[in-house]
């Protein structure tokens, strides 16, 4: 009775292909998604915050969805080529990747067309803020110490960094600076080539100021190299629970991040974004994934679909208004 | 004494054996493909490290990049054609041994003086990393910018076609890099609207051009030069022993500037190799027999990318900065596998980092052994018929630049370095010249502007700290070197006559 395919079977299924075919979809995907491996590709290179991220959601997506999530790092031209790659793919769920908080940010420098909404939102899973660190023998023992020798010190006498131009930790600064009704420029920053550069050189003496997220600064301030006085967030971070938030420290009310979320091309069919925002979730509420961030002292979000599109406009219009504040926006 | 003892029943797991065994064997395979290097052999095993327990996973990484740093020098010596960066600082000098019918000693070379070098820098990351790490901690971007000057006068001394044409061969690499969106100010230069040409140009794709590609076009151009005799390789060691005496000072030289070059984050094993091969020349007593196929300048250069390898540990375990993209890898897994890097490793972790010293030692021990292997492998290449051997390594060069980006950009980078590499070598530029440009472009350009912009711009802070006036004078005096040397023949002339 259970052998072979019984004749409703067959024309059931061929009814359903024939429909499949008649709404102009693939075949496979008439199937439960996911029938054959999904390729995801990640904007960075191998080996830094954004791969080892990607990678971690892709292994615990492949246990539970029980098909291959294969990372492809398409990097280059400051997330500009993965980034296209993902919002150029075949919308059919089959090629997704991970946004970083650099699409918010590109087109208003002209870089690329796209924008959050030319994507299909899937999930928010990651936010790191901003910390303001110094040199662990520099005078300044509080955020607020800090900000009143930055507001008595002429224009561009003291320096930050934390990343290159117009990045996102140059806005952290930016920010911080409008807040306390300072020009975006009166501290000068100085483009470094990322994080790592940023509080080497600050260790060295060369910078005054580093904005940037506290895991990355983590390794310093453990070797008392380094302190971290504050940091751009709503909540403390755990894993440092006596560094305050700005809004503790100073009554400033400026937060910022840089976060990262899966995403795929526009236009994907919606039985399988809610397939894969649900996969996302248990993702995120994974033990191994939990883990893995805390080991690394990333920052866990969550927002699903349409919510994390709601977040990335946001976070784009008021990168618009920093970006054109401190003058790097285009046009 | 109980922590060693610890480390070395942590080694002696079976996964951590097996990991350093067969990740040595990939490292060796990847290292010695043309346009893979040894920074993406280490990239491509994190995806494996994930399985991994957290000693065999930094086994992986520590065995696979220190062999594919040694077989980068295989396809070098053999084929004019370097593996990895690294290896094109000497690899005319091992391909004209090659040529004078010595390849295992040009290959025993590279094997013997890599393994002693990593067992240098080894000790220096047991010993020193304290010290060490507080000397990198005193670099900042002024000392960064005389030393990438400094790496850039290496050119001239490396070439053997006339100074003029080395300088003109290096600022050609320079503009190179000028190209793309990755300068201090973020602005897109050079990229005529192509997204592609935003990422800038890599210089490994460049590299294969310039050395596989154009050496298969001059192939296509030449009847086959008279065949090398083919022998069986003679032993592979013979003879280390006596050169290892021959030259003490060389190779001590090489590597203490290894392990300098490799604590100071942002310069690595390539710009180790090419300081240590220039300084090798100008101090050399025969500096003409440079470029001959004399070992003096490999053992030095050899010796000194190795041992960079193991130093550039040290800023990223105590500090978490990387000492090189390797390490920059490497960091982000230790990370993961829960051995924050910060002194507390050192001290709450003491019989992980000893473990980790043990597969350092280990990994370059067995160097020996596979590369031996490898090499006598390898050697049939030199058997195999001309018309054989071109085709696959273009196909090699196409696969290898299409992974680095997962994009057809970098094979076409490769094709238009093949080209431009071909008409320069044809007309005595030197290509490596070139690739050194591309490759300290970067960092010549970032310290400077960074630099000028922490000081207001002004210039006095370049002489100022301690560190920098101290470079500063070396940059000046080996650029004034040539003018007083001439100066005093002028001077002498009237004498003598």
């Amino acid at each position: 009775m259970t052998s072979g395919l019984t004749r409703r079977q067959v024309l059931a299924g061929g009814a359903a292909g024939g429909a499949a075919l008649a709404l102009g979809l693939n075949p496979a995907q008439a199937q439960t998604w996911p029938a054959r491996p999904v390729t995801v590709i990640c904007p960075w290179g191998a080996g830094g915050g954004t791969d080892a991220t990607v990678r971690i959601v892709s292994a615990v997506l492949e246990k539970e969805l029980k098909q291959p999530f294969n990372v492809v790092n398409r990097t280059g031209g400051s997330g500009v080529v993965g980034h296209a790659a993902i919002a150029s793919a075949a919308p059919d769920g089959y090629t997704i990747g991970i946004l970083t908080v650099e699409i918010s940010m590109l087109h208003w420098q002209g870089l690329t067309e796209f924008r959050p909404d030319s994507y299909t939102p899937l999930a928010l899973m990651n936010e790191d803020p901003p910390g303001i660190q110094v040199n662990a023998s520099s005078p300044y023992k509080t955020v607020k110490e800090l900000a009143d020798a930055v507001k008595a010190a002429p224009p561009g006498k003291l320096k930050a960094s934390g990343t290159g131009q117009g990045g996102i930790w140059h806005l952290a600064l930016v920010g911080w600076l409008t807040a306390m009704g300072l020009k975006p420029d009166h501290v000068a920053w100085v483009p470094l080539n990322g994080a790592a550069p940023a509080m080497q050189d600050l260790a060295a003496g060369g910078l005054d100021i580093v904005t940037c997220s506290v895991p990355e600064a983590r390794a310093m301030i453990e070797a008392g190299k380094a302190r971290s006085l504050a940091i751009m967030a709503a909540e403390r971070n755990p894993a440092f629970k006596d560094v305050p938030t700005l809004k503790e420290a100073m009554g400033i009310d400026y937060t910022t991040g840089a976060w990262r979320g899966i995403a795929g091309p526009k236009g994907m069919p919606p039985e399988t974004v809610a397939a894969m925002t649900a996969a996302l979730k248990k993702v995120n509420e994974s033990s191994e994934f939990r883990d893995f961030m805390a080991s690394r002292g990333f920052g866990v979000r969550w927002a699903p679909g349409a919510e994390f599109g709601s977040f990335m406009e946001a976070g784009d219009k008021a990168m618009g208004v920093a970006m054109k504040a401190a003058g790097l926006a285009k046009g | 004494m109980s922590t060693l003892f610890e480390a070395i029943g942590m080694v002696c797991q079976t996964d951590v054996l097996i990991a350093i065994l067969l990740s040595s064997i990939y490292g060796l395979v990847v290292g010695s493909l043309p346009g893979l290097s040894a920074t993406m052999a280490t990239a491509l095993l994190v995806p494996v490290t994930f399985y991994l327990s957290p000693i065999a996973a930094i086994a992986t990484i520590i065995s696979a990049s220190a062999m594919a740093i040694f077989s980068g020098d295989i396809p070098g010596a053999l084929l004019r054609i370097p593996g990895t960066p690294a290896s094109a600082a000497y690899t005319d000098e091992a391909y004209a041994m090659t040529r004078k019918g010595q390849p295992e000693m040009a290959l025993g070379i590279g094997l013997w003086f890599s393994a002693l070098g990593g067992i240098a820098g080894t000790i220096s990351l047991m010993l020193l990393a304290p010290p060490l790490a507080e000397i990198a901690l005193n670099f900042s971007t002024f000392e960064y910018f005389w030393l990438a000057f400094l790496g850039l006068m290496c050119a001239t001394l490396v070439a053997r076609s006339s100074p003029v044409k080395a300088i003109a061969s290096m600022f050609l690499g320079l503009l190179v890099s000028c190209v793309g969106i990755d300068n201090p100010a973020g602005a897109a230069r050079f990229t005529f609207g192509s997204v592609d040409l935003l990422g800038g140009i890599e210089p490994i794709p460049a590299l294969v051009g310039v050395f596989a590609v154009s050496e298969v076009m001059r192939a296509m151009l030449t009847s086959e030069p008279p065949k090398l005799p083919y022998r069986r390789f003679g032993s592979i060691l013979a003879g280390q022993i006596a050169l290892t005496k021959q030259y003490v000072k060389p190779q001590v030289r090489g590597n203490i500037v290894g392990i300098i070059i490799g604590v100071l984050p942002g310069a690595g094993a390539d710009m180790a190799a090419w300081v240590s091969y220039a300084m090798s020349k100008r101090f050399s007593k025969t500096p003409e027999k440079f470029g001959t196929g004399h070992p003096e300048g490999l053992i030095e250069a050899g010796a000194s990318n190795n041992a960079s390898l193991a130093s550039g540990w040290v800023p990223a375990l105590l500090f978490g900065i990387p000492g090189d993209t390797i390490t920059a890898i490497a960091i982000g897994v230790l990370y993961m596998k829960g051995l924050n890097p910060g002194p507390t490793l050192f001290t709450e972790r003491a019989s992980s980092m000893y473990a980790l010293y043990i597969i350092f030692i280990l990994a370059n021990i067995i160097m020996i052994p596979l590369g031996i292997v490898m090499i006598r492998a390898a050697s049939h290449v030199l058997r195999a018929p001309r018309a054989a051997i071109m085709p696959v390594i273009v196909l090699l060069c196409a696969v290898g630049a299409f992974a680095t980006g997962n994009n057809l950009y970098s094979v076409m980078i490769v094709a238009a370095f093949g080209i431009i590499g071909f008409v320069m070598e044809r007309n005595g530029y030197p290509v490596a010249a070139m690739v050194l440009g591309i490759v300290m472009g970067t960092m010549v350009e970032q310290s400077f502007v960074t630099s000028i912009i922490k000081s207001d711009g002004s210039i006095l802070p370049f002489f100022e700290r301690p560190v920098s006036a101290v470079l500063a004078s070396f940059t000046i005096a080996a650029l004034l070197w040539p003018l007083g040397a001439w100066l005093w023949r002028l001077r002498s002339r009237p004498l003598a006559q």
